[in-house]
């Protein structure tokens, strides 16, 4: 997966370290290695241009120490949404 | 209550044994068997079940963990964008060998090219299935829509009464399910703990024996060649409706001409069409195929790239003048960018914003494109005569 890299500095996921338990989900959700342990088990970014915003971390956080705004990465969808507001009932893909 | 008594008269006909097979009025070919035990007035059997389990909250199908004919023509027909937004399973309990009550229980999405995937990679094992109501959208993309969700698994575990059928209360669901379900709250919604399993259902067996364990690989969703080329009738699919819109634009602008005459604007359509096909093509069919070895990073600059050299080559062997030519290379890449913008969507690894963000910048290209395409071919049959 290393051959496709999107946007860099783009993504909206934020990790609070100091909100972190340590549980591990964030990795085992992740479907791209976005997250590893830190020397304190606590989870870490190591790759922030590797995320997708898929939501799947912050969904599964028991300690809501992580954010994203998720969403559909897919142009019919945004563009239905600049067309018909954000917060528009959106058919699509 | 008096017994009821025949008086010595025949059974009604109602109560006479069917014939047997070979007993069977002559006239025709055979007949077919006869109706399964399992079917129900107003219901189909699923070809691929095999038979029905008894279990304390019912009968429950077990499916064949092959794949038969009915099954691959689906999978044909859905992977060329026919009928598949009606392509789906009922939701419910399913089993896959002779489970019980330790048996492992997988969830799935009712997608039915997602239940068939999971069921093909489940030979030898014996397991439940409790297959979500998800709208026939596969697992991934039902857990963004919110249907493959945690109120969702909460009510369907509780609607098959999946705490009668096993014994244990874990619950493996796919990974991919994982923006749509918080695990942490299912085990005080249903009383059941999630388990992740892999991205991918090839690697479940592998997933099992390691006593649930997954590997980084099995975490990490992969998007090979033969991964994208299997997407790629289906973003054609996508595109042929519109497609005969802009066939009807085509014709309109190559028939504004001073002097028309048929077998220019047969040709000039022709060409113009040619360039059209040829910016949809390398836009859904060369970037999706070529993504990982075209430059930049933007999809909008990918198909741009690859319109151009597309509509440049359509109009070298059709050997346009340079002003057609032009007005072919710049339509050919407005359609290359922007469907090659739109194939983001099928991805797995295109971020909203990153979404987003690229089209702010490719839609004003692709539209000037147009625009100067469409200009200069309709200037090109009036200058052309001067």
């Amino acid at each position: 997966m290393k051959d496709f890299r999107y946007l860099p500095g783009v993504s909206t996921l934020r990790l609070n370290e100091e909100a972190c338990v340590g549980c591990g989900q964030c990795l085992q959700v992740c479907p791209h290695r976005v997250f590893a342990r830190g020397p304190d088990r606590r989870a870490m970014v190591v790759d922030l241009d590797g995320c997708m915003e898929c939501g799947a971390c912050a969904l599964n956080c028991p300690a809501q120490a992580l954010s994203v705004s998720p969403g559909v990465g897919c142009a019919a969808y945004v563009i239905q949404r600049w067309l018909k507001g954000k917060d528009a009932v959106i058919e699509c893909c | 209550m008096p017994a009821f008594d025949n008086r010595g008269l025949p059974p009604l006909p109602m109560f006479q044994p069917a014939p047997a097979d070979d007993d069977a009025p002559c006239c025709g070919p055979r007949p077919s068997p006869p109706s399964s035990p399992d079917e129900r007035p107003g219901y189909r059997l699923c070809p691929f079940v095999r038979r029905f389990i008894p279990t304390p909250a019912g009968p429950v199908p077990e499916v064949a963990t092959r794949l038969g004919v009915s099954d691959w023509l689906g999978w044909l027909c859905v992977r060329l964008g026919i009928g598949r937004d009606r392509y789906r399973v009922a939701p419910g309990l399913y089993a896959v060998g002779s489970p019980g009550s330790e048996s492992p229980v997988l969830v799935t999405a009712n997608y039915k090219l997602s239940f068939d995937l999971l069921r093909r990679e489940l030979g030898g094992l014996d397991a439940w299935l409790v297959v979500l109501e998800t709208r026939g959208v596969n697992v991934w993309c039902a857990a963004g829509k919110k249907t493959f969700a945690t109120a969702e698994v909460v009510r369907r575990v509780g609607l098959v009464r999946l705490a009668e059928v096993v014994s244990h209360r874990e619950l493996i669901l796919p990974q991919l399910g994982a923006p749509g379900v918080a695990g942490q709250a299912l085990k005080a919604a249903c009383g059941f703990s999630a388990v992740w399993g892999p991205v991918r259902a090839r690697d479940l067996k592998g997933f099992l024996a390691a006593g649930r364990q997954a590997t980084p690989e099995m975490r990490q969703v992969s998007f090979t060649l033969a991964e994208r080329a299997v997407l790629i009738p289906v973003e054609l699919s996508l595109i042929l409706k519109p497609s005969l819109w802009v066939l009807v634009a085509v014709a309109v602008v190559s028939a504004l001409e001073p002097h028309f005459s048929w077998p220019l604007f047969v040709r000039r359509a022709l060409d113009l069409a040619l360039a059209y096909g040829a910016g949809m093509v390398s836009g859904s069919v060369a970037v999706p195929l070529l993504l990982p070895w075209l430059p930049g990073r933007s999809f909008y600059l990918k198909g741009l790239l690859a319109g151009a050299v597309a509509g440049l080559g359509v109009a070298l062997v059709r050997r346009s003048g340079l002003g057609d030519g032009l007005a072919m290379t710049l339509l050919a890449l407005a359609v290359g960018s922007y469907a090659a913008m739109n194939f983001t969507g099928a991805t797995p690894f295109t971020s909203p914003t990153g979404v987003e963000k690229e089209m702010r910048r490719g839609i004003p290209v692709q539209v000037l494109a147009l625009l100067l395409a469409v200009g200069l071919w309709i200037g090109q049959a009036f200058w052309r005569i001067k």
